[in-house]
């Protein structure tokens, strides 16, 4: 079940021709793949197209009518290696992840796939996570498509043209056998708009049809001499296939305007930054008129050169809009137009920055500087700037003051009083060296932890360490999550570590979901799900490969057992790769599936206990140890009332979950004795009650006495 | 086509600053609803990905007239200096969107709700790392067109609702987008979730920026009320008649130390606090008022008698309920958390007899091995109650036990350095006092903190003589309060010892 619900965006799926669909960009995609008569679909989850595939997960009942079959991949490169059922088949089949974390993955299958080409069209969807909020390494997803001849589209940032890229897509794969790349830039994943929706078609080949009629031909797989054949029928046949059906279709466009001798070449992702850019500059209005000619490239890959030396001809000076480094675009485009002889004069990344997103900042600095240089004399206005603000001492002042607060792990969240225990293991033992992986568990690097040294990739924590696998005194501990462990963890990183005799350790983190993408179901889940096949455990999985230490907890809050646990596989005597399963449900899951149950049940007037935690104030003495364990959300500090007290002293908000980490830190550790829990008892039944008369009787007496002889001066 | 032919109309930019799970996407989203709902065209964008669990994350919104037969281009990126209204769900983080740029004072409104929700770094620190929100306010007003303020996060509480809602109020009660009330309100309905809760947070909110309330000044406490018998009465009084002999600016502090003193332990322990105060009065005013509040924080160390008694009072019974909101028909069972250890033991126990358990290694070995586990209490059932109410009554013979000498024995031994430099350098003096500062928490938390007060005082001698010896005592404590190892007091004891070298 994954962290948000789909159920009214599914009924947007069932829009017929001539409805308004309302919503994100990357909805809007999941209904234009209905609408393209896609077969199947598969992808592996990850910010921003996690909702392509939750949305498409909530609408089995959608699909199955249809008959369009649905499936969350293993990874990024099984979801890949699924394309080849549209490789001796006329099948639509599309397949989506974040990028380039999981074009890395996928790349194997993706050379491979390009290589024999296809006949079914074939549209990767790529959620280009690249700038602002992103959460990997800044790569472009441009360099893959080059190097394999998939060709790369880039639409305008709307969901018309979105839409009208996925069908494009399709027929352009097709046209020139070829997969095809939609990239979409993470804003235009999530940029609410609305487009005018066409019926739902059904798939013109089935994939049943496919398995009941196999076909096969040597010369689509890749070995040799095939391969060799391959290569040259995707420049002498594909390449120039694709160029056609992209003029025939005009899926480049041409904007034109009255200042004829300059034009400005861009990315079909940059257009709404780059008008917007003009308008302030008074080149440009609202409504999509603009007096600089501009040329969209909504496929950057393969480039017209016809069409770009034609745009070119004439004018005085072009300005090559292309986020991202290195300049592939502005490279090929010089390449291009001394080809064709046209001597223009083109501007790039000698105006706009080299590296990073185009921001309006930078958009506004290169124009500015690209009109400068070539039409000094153009009429403009002077866009806005925030210059003189942050120039301002009280802005410059914030630099001290305002704190970075980087992502952490949410309130309750059962993977905190791991690296809780962890902190106090090494408190005991000396500080280790701690690989990390990728998930929620890498926020342990923030602060109150601090903990971890690399991070090299998706399931790749436990290899990361294997290096570290001499002699020494102390062992290196890797973390890897539940969801990078079926990824490819089991094998690249415990299988490994069994076959090299690794001595190290590993801490699964076990959260029941594939939690840092949105709570999407994974083998080892404990919910019965109807679509998919889970409840496998870790632990078998584990030991089927062949580990023989492996320890579990299924309570990850009892930090003391952590500890020990954790204590005991760096200190045994046992040799072979150690193997800690840390199991606790994600607790935004949680609360999402039990806090509804709960309510109703409060409701329809049944007995409840609601824990919480709190923190006697006058207890507390404000030395926060309790936080550098903990970090919770909810565990904050105030100034106290007391006059006495100097520092702030912590307390507990209300929007704590009561997942007892509090309480275990501090009797672990042994902090402080300011932690309570609070049990509330809704709707409380004839016993409790009388219990609390008695005792409320009993305690009230004996408080009675000992305050009537307190001496006090209030 | 020329200059002339262009639209010059623009659309009005709303950028929303949240930290994830505050619900800035649904504020977008409401915001969208209220734009499309008047026949506005309106685009969202965000960022969230993992920024998602808890950290800074920005919503951008922008909406324009619709025009028939024409589509708007609208921008997924904020445009510095270019932006309508700023909304920060947090105080930080509308000083986050000045630092962008984001607030320009010839265009933006800037609404913020002034609660804090406290980054790692402040809480963590040892001492008080809480920022000082002057910087921001100060900004805030500076660089925007308008700056409105007010708790929304208070408000929404308060309302049984959520920031998003009460921030949307807030937003209507600027008057900074073109809508009326009424429009917004049918959003929150037309939403169809929680739509009682949120329209009393958006009514809060709404009002809060409309009418703002002046901050109302904090009441000075009434006169103080005496409790207790006769005898007792009369010592309080004797007692307060002693404070009055101080200077009129150190007596409000030297009440309340009094008071805290005899609420610990009874009015001769009182006595026995001013009479250490005596020792102290030649010291300046304010530093007098320091030596007041650090002297009673010691005399009323925190031992197990002291949280014993603290968690059995009938107020703090009611103090839980307060805090757990809970309802007069539900009932609340409270768990205390001890983890007790020998130390603990030893030192609630007759010097002596401490003292010798605590000398013999097979007796510590044995009685770890009791008691040193983690126990939880349930103070409100009898059985749980029972034993801190009975521990709590040890407070009689609490002279008597060996943590109270060791606690007088280094209180004594602090203020014997204090009382050298009330003469010749009172500001000293004040810096060694507040040293005591670092002497708090529990178990090993109160052991390193002692440890850094010693190694501060321990240091006092390199700098005896020198001018700036205050200052210096001052900047040690500072570093000792950073962080929890101590590494950047031992950088700042290196400076002290290569001084004189």
């Amino acid at each position: 079940m994954a962290e948000r619900s789909f159920a009214r965006e599914v009924q947007d799926l069932k829009l017929s021709a001539g409805e308004e669909f309302r919503g994100e960009g990357i909805l809007a995609v999941t209904k234009a793949l209905l609408q393209s008569g896609v077969g199947y679909v598969a992808g592996y989850q990850g910010a921003p197209i996690s909702h392509l595939m939750d949305v498409l997960s909530d609408a089995q009942g959608i699909m199955a009518d249809l008959g369009v079959h649905f499936e969350f991949s293993a990874s990024e490169a099984a979801a890949a290696s699924t394309l080849a059922a549209s490789v001796m088949y006329p099948i639509r089949g599309a397949v989506t992840w974040k990028s380039t974390a999981g074009t890395n993955v996928a790349s194997d299958a993706l050379s491979n796939l390009s290589s024999g080409g296809v006949t079914g069209g074939a549209l990767i969807v790529i959620g280009e996570d690249y700038g602002e909020g992103s959460s990997i390494m800044q790569e472009r997803t441009h360099a893959f498509a080059m190097k394999s001849q998939i060709w790369l589209m880039d639409p305008r940032p709307n969901l018309p043209s979105i839409v009208g890229a996925v069908e494009h897509g399709f027929a352009l794969s097709e046209a020139s056998n070829t997969p095809v790349m939609l990239e979409l830039r993470i804003r235009a994943c999530h940029v609410h708009g609305s487009f005018i929706s066409k019926d739902n078609q059904k798939p013109k080949y089935t994939l049943a049809e496919a398995m009941e009629n196999p076909v096969t031909d040597v010369n689509r797989i890749v070995l040799p001499p095939a391969s060799f054949m391959h290569e040259q029928d995707k420049i002498k046949r594909r390449w120039p296939a694709a160029v056609a059906y992209i003029r025939r279709h005009g899926l480049n466009e041409t904007f034109d305007g009255d200042v004829a001798d300059l034009g400005i070449i861009l990315q079909g992702g940059m257009y709404n930054g780059v008008m917007r850019t003009l308008k302030l500059f008074g080149l440009a209005d609202i409504w999509g008129n603009t007096r600089i000619p501009l040329h969209v490239l909504n496929v950057t890959y393969p480039l017209v050169d016809e069409d770009l030396a034609a745009f070119c001809r004439g004018k005085k000076a072009v300005l090559m809009v292309e986020e991202g480094q290195p300049d592939f675009i502005e490279q090929a485009l010089n390449a291009i137009l001394r080809r064709a002889g046209v001597n223009t004069a083109l501007c790039g990344k000698d105006v706009l920055p080299m590296a990073g997103e185009y921001t309006a900042a930078a958009l506004i600095e290169g124009l500015r500087k690209f009109f400068d240089r070539h039409a000094p004399d153009l009429p403009r206005a002077t866009p806005p700037s925030a210059a003189p603000v942050l120039a301002d001492p009280l802005v410059q002042a914030l630099a001290k003051t305002v704190p970075a607060r980087p992502p952490s792990f949410c309130t309750g969240c059962p993977e905190r009083p791991i690296f809780s225990a962890m902190t106090l293991v090494q408190k005991e033992l000396g500080s280790h060296h701690i690989a990390c992986d990728i998930g929620c568990h890498l926020f342990a690097i923030n602060p109150p932890f601090n903990l971890g040294a690399t991070t090299m990739g998706y399931g790749l924590g436990p290899s990361s360490a294997s290096a570290f696998n001499v002699p020494a005194k102390k062992r290196a501990i890797s973390v890897m999550g539940d969801g990078g462990f079926w990824h490819n963890g089991l094998v690249t990183g415990i299988g490994n570590a069994v076959f090299n005799k690794s001595d190290s350790v590993t801490v699964i983190v076990d959260n029941h979901y594939s939690a840092a993408t949105g709570g999407q179901d994974i083998l080892s889940s404990r919910a019965v799900s109807p679509d998919r096949s889970t409840q496998h455990p870790i632990e078998d999985a584990v030991r089927g490969i062949g580990v023989t230490w492996v320890k579990r907890i299924d309570r990850t809050y009892n930090v003391a057992a952590m500890r020990d646990m954790l204590r005991l596989a760096l200190t045994t005597a046992t040799k072979g790769p150690k193997i800690v399963i840390a199991s606790s449900e994600c607790m935004l899951n949680r609360q999402r599936r039990e806090r509804p149950l709960f309510n109703a049940a409060v409701k329809r007037g049944e007995r409840r206990v609601k824990p919480k935690f709190g923190i006697d104030e006058d207890v507390c003495t404000g030395d926060h140890a309790c936080i550098r364990l903990s970090g919770c959300p909810s565990l904050s500090v105030k100034r106290s009332d007391d006059p006495l007290k100097l520092d702030p002293v912590a307390y507990i908000d209300e929007t704590c979950v009561g997942c007892g980490n509090c309480g275990e830190v501090a009797e672990a550790a042994v902090l402080c004795p300011s932690f309570y829990r609070a049990d509330v008892v809704h709707n409380p039944n004839a016993m409790d009650r009388f219990l609390d008369r008695i005792r409320t009787h009993v305690i009230g007496w004996l408080q009675r006495r000992r305050e009537s002889g307190r001496v006090a001066l209030a | 086509m020329d200059g002339s032919l262009l639209a010059t109309n623009r659309p009005l930019a709303v950028a929303i600053m949240a930290m994830g799970g505050q619900g800035g996407g649904v504020l977008a989203d409401w915001i969208v609803a209220l734009a499309e709902g008047a026949g506005w065209i309106a685009q969202s964008t965000s960022v969230p990905g993992v920024a998602q669990r808890t950290g800074a994350t920005i919503y951008y919104v922008e909406m324009i007239r619709a025009r028939e037969g024409a589509r708007p281009i609208l921008s997924l990126l904020p445009v510095p200096g270019d932006v309508d209204v700023v909304i920060a769900a947090e105080l930080m983080e509308a000083g986050r969107a000045i630092q962008r740029g984001l607030v320009s004072p010839d265009r933006t409104t800037l609404i913020a709700s002034s609660h804090r929700s406290l980054a790692v770094p402040e809480k963590a620190a040892p001492g008080d790392g809480i920022t000082d929100p002057t910087d921001v306010l100060a900004a805030a007003n500076g660089v925007s067109a308008r700056f409105l303020c007010a708790d929304m996060q208070g408000l929404a509480e308060r309302a049984g609702s959520v920031i998003s809602a009460s921030l949307f109020g807030a937003l209507a009660g600027s008057g900074a987008l073109p809508f009326p009330r009424s429009a917004f309100e049918d959003t929150i309905r037309a939403s169809g979730v929680a739509v009682d809760a949120s329209l009393r947070a958006f009514g809060a909110g709404f009002t809060a920026i409309e009418t703002p309330v002046p901050a109302v000044e904090k009441l000075t406490p009434p006169p103080a009320p005496i409790f207790g018998r006769e005898a007792d009465r009369a010592e309080i009084a004797r007692a307060l008649e002693r404070i009055s002999i101080f200077p009129a600016a150190t007596r409000e502090m030297l009440r309340i130390g009094l008071a805290r003193v005899i609420d610990y332990q009874d009015v001769a322990y009182g006595h026995e606090y001013l009479d250490r105060m005596d020792l102290l009065r030649r010291l300046p005013d304010a530093a007098l008022s320091e030596a007041a509040r650090f002297v009673a924080v010691a005399l009323a160390y925190d031992d197990v008698i002291r949280v014993a008694d603290l968690k059995t009072r009938s107020s703090r019974f009611d103090r839980v309920r307060r805090e757990v909101a809970a309802r007069p028909d539900q009932l609340v069972s409270t768990v205390e958390f001890m983890h007790p250890r020998v130390d603990e033991v030893c030192g609630t126990l007759p010097r002596r007899l401490g003292a010798f358990i605590e000398g013999s290694p097979i007796l510590v070995r044995g009685l770890r091995a009791v008691v040193d586990h983690a126990r939880r209490m349930r103070t409100t059932t009898v059985l749980g109650f029972l034993p801190l109410w009975l521990i709590a009554g040890m407070r009689r013979w609490r002279r008597g036990l060996l943590r109270h000498d060791r606690e007088m024995a280094h209180v004594d031994s602090w203020l014997t350095v204090v009382q050298k430099y009330v003469v010749e350098d009172p500001a000293l003096a004040l810096e060694v006092l507040k040293c005591r500062r670092l002497v708090k928490g529990y178990s090993d938390t109160h052991a390193r903190g002692q440890t850094k007060f010693d190694r501060v005082i321990g240091a006092l001698p390199l700098l005896v003589g020198r001018a700036d010896a205050a200052d210096w005592v001052r900047r040690m404590r500072d570093a000792a309060l950073v962080d929890e190892a101590g590494v950047a007091l031992e950088g700042a004891l290196a400076t002290v010892r290569s001084l004189n070298a």
